[in-house]
């Protein structure tokens, strides 16, 4: 299986609990963290790449989910405003990972959001604000 | 000898739908296809763009009398303060002023999400604006507050007013030091992580008439998606610096004093904008039309980015030191391929002038002038070039003489 990246969400009651480890050892996933932080009101949010078996990878899933985490497809996570971007480009040496990158010749701005790892640089960089992040289902331009 | 053109010769072609215009990018494949003398036989206007951040931009207004009367000694739009030193129910509303709550670089790197240019942006878009005004209270003016909302369709005058825009050429922005910098140039990574440019280089107005001979008081312009003018030089207008063999400056030269009515705008010409650690400003879409009025005219529009250099400044120190030393130059194509080599590293590149909306810009003027919408404005008097010795003061701090 390709390996896919999401996003996992983990309210306050579980996010002391070694969840990944379990993903590893009794479903044999391979978990690459992208991204990983605890807010002020102890919700967890973690950006992951897994590999592994199908059967297994969705077996994982359903553990996690069970054990109350939410699972988001990553590419619903960072949302380029194609009105309001204006190609400026300002974006594209700020982005680590190359997501956000200039085609040439046409020099427009490109998001590729297979790259993007919701690292959130781009929301501050963006001069006109045209990138928004949608958290728990509701979308905040920038931060 | 050539071809010879007059604006009215233009103007009577314009207005028969016989006109031949072309953007500053298609007039490079014409002349490289047909050579000067054939294109500039067959091309009557070449139309420019430009689609940056133009911070030295705002509006006056005049939002009309209420009852009573109230002469404005402090005015803010949407909590961003206007200046109105000026006649009663006059302001000024410059695009780099913030909210006086804004914690600014307090808070480092500041976010500056809300100001001047963004409450333009607003205004052009249709939306409300909060007004507060207050007043020391006068016979003819009793009244000392107002708080009210506006739209520009409520308000007498609304006009965009830039004291400077459309630079020709500019620095290509580094940063030698060893820590993240927060430049008006954008974010600039540490060690030379990062190179920022910023303009449309061959399709840039002033780049495609670098002496002025065309381009002066008068000149009508696309601005902000509307029908603008220039009425003067732009402030830090520099003629006189080194130029190419081409003619076209090497570094940042002449400027535009631009003016147009804010009510025919629109908000995707006018974008407010935010610098992370710097401020707000405005992205302000200007296009110039290039009369070819002979073979030299055609052959300046020709310009190609190859030929376009800029100089590479270090904003870590050598910017804010005013030390005046540059880490050499490189031309546009250089910088829109996307990397660039200094001090031996190879540099990835990032404009911050859009070139995809100054070809937009570039193509629209084309479309109203094809269309008989829009004619030539002749100069009634050109800007200050080459010739005329005018050099750029820095500020100097003096005792009282």
């Amino acid at each position: 299986m390709a390996p896919r990246k999401i996003v996992l969400r983990f309210p306050p009651q579980i996010v002391d609990k070694p969840l990944i480890y379990h993903l590893v050892k009794d479903y044999g996933l391979m978990i690459n963290v992208l991204k990983a932080n605890v807010n002020p009101y102890k919700e967890g949010f973690m950006v992951v790449e897994i590999s592994g078996e199908p059967h297994q990878y969705e077996q994982g899933m359903n553990f996690l989910r069970e054990r109350g985490v939410i699972l988001d497809q990553l590419s619903e996570n960072v949302v380029r405003n194609t009105d309001r971007c204006t190609h400026c480009g300002a974006c594209t040496s700020a982005c680590p990972t190359h997501a956000l990158y200039i085609s040439r010749p046409s020099m427009e701005v490109v998001f590729d959001d297979e790259k993007c790892v919701v690292c959130g640089v781009c929301l501050k960089t963006c001069p006109v604000k045209a990138i928004e992040v949608n958290f728990n289902g509701y979308s905040r331009r920038g931060i | 000898m050539g071809v010879k053109r007059t604006y009215a010769e233009i103007n009577e072609k314009i207005k028969a739908g016989k006109v031949v215009v072309v953007t500053a990018e298609e007039i490079i494949g014409i002349v490289e296809e047909k050579g000067i003398e054939k294109a500039a036989e067959e091309v009557d206007v070449v139309t420019t763009g430009t689609f940056g951040p133009m911070c030295s931009s705002g509006a006056f207004f005049n939002f009309g009398h209420p009852k009573p009367r109230i002469k404005m000694h402090r005015v803010w739009m949407n909590g961003v303060p206007a200046y109105t030193g000026i006649a009663a129910v006059d302001a000024y509303l410059g695009v780099t002023e913030l909210p006086d709550y804004d914690p600014l670089n307090s808070n480092y790197p500041g976010e500056f999400r809300y100001g001047g240019g963004h409450v333009i942006e607003d205004l052009v878009a249709g939306k409300a604006v909060k007004l507060e005004a207050t007043g020391y209270g006068t016979d003819c003016y009793p009244r000392k507050k107002i708080e009210t909302y506006v739209t520009l369709t409520d308000i007498n005058e609304a006009y965009l007013f830039n004291p400077r825009n459309a630079y020709q050429n500019y620095n290509v922005a580094v940063n030698l030091s060893d820590k993240i910098i927060y430049t008006y140039m954008g974010t600039l990574k540490p060690d030379l992580g990062n190179a920022h440019y910023c303009s449309a280089g061959q399709l840039s107005p002033l780049m495609n008439d670098p002496y002025y001979r065309t381009i002066g008081i008068g000149t009508r312009i696309f601005l902000g998606g509307g029908v603008g003018y220039v009425v003067w030089n732009g402030t830090q207008h520099n003629p006189c610096g080194p130029r190419s063999e081409n003619g076209v400056p090497t570094g940042g030269a002449g400027t535009l004093a631009v003016i147009g009515d804010l009510k025919q705008m629109k908000p995707q010409w006018l974008r407010g904008t935010s610098y992370l650690g710097y401020g707000s400003t405005l992205t302000v879409g200007v296009g110039v039309p290039i009369p070819i009025l002979d073979e030299e005219m055609l052959r300046f529009t020709s310009v190609k980015d190859e030929e376009i250099y800029a100089p590479i400044v270090d904003y870590s120190h050598d910017y804010p030191n005013a030390t005046g030393k540059t880490l050499g130059s490189v031309s546009y194509a250089q910088l829109k391929s996307g990397v660039i080599e200094v001090n031996g590293k190879q540099v990835p590149t990032a404009p911050l002038s859009s070139y995809v909306k100054a070809r937009e810009i570039a193509e629209s003027l084309k479309q109203w002038i094809l269309k008989g919408e829009f004619l030539l404005g002749e100069p009634v008097q050109t800007l200050p070039s080459a010739d005329t010795g005018i050099s750029i003061k820095g500020l100097q701090e003096k005792t009282a003489p």
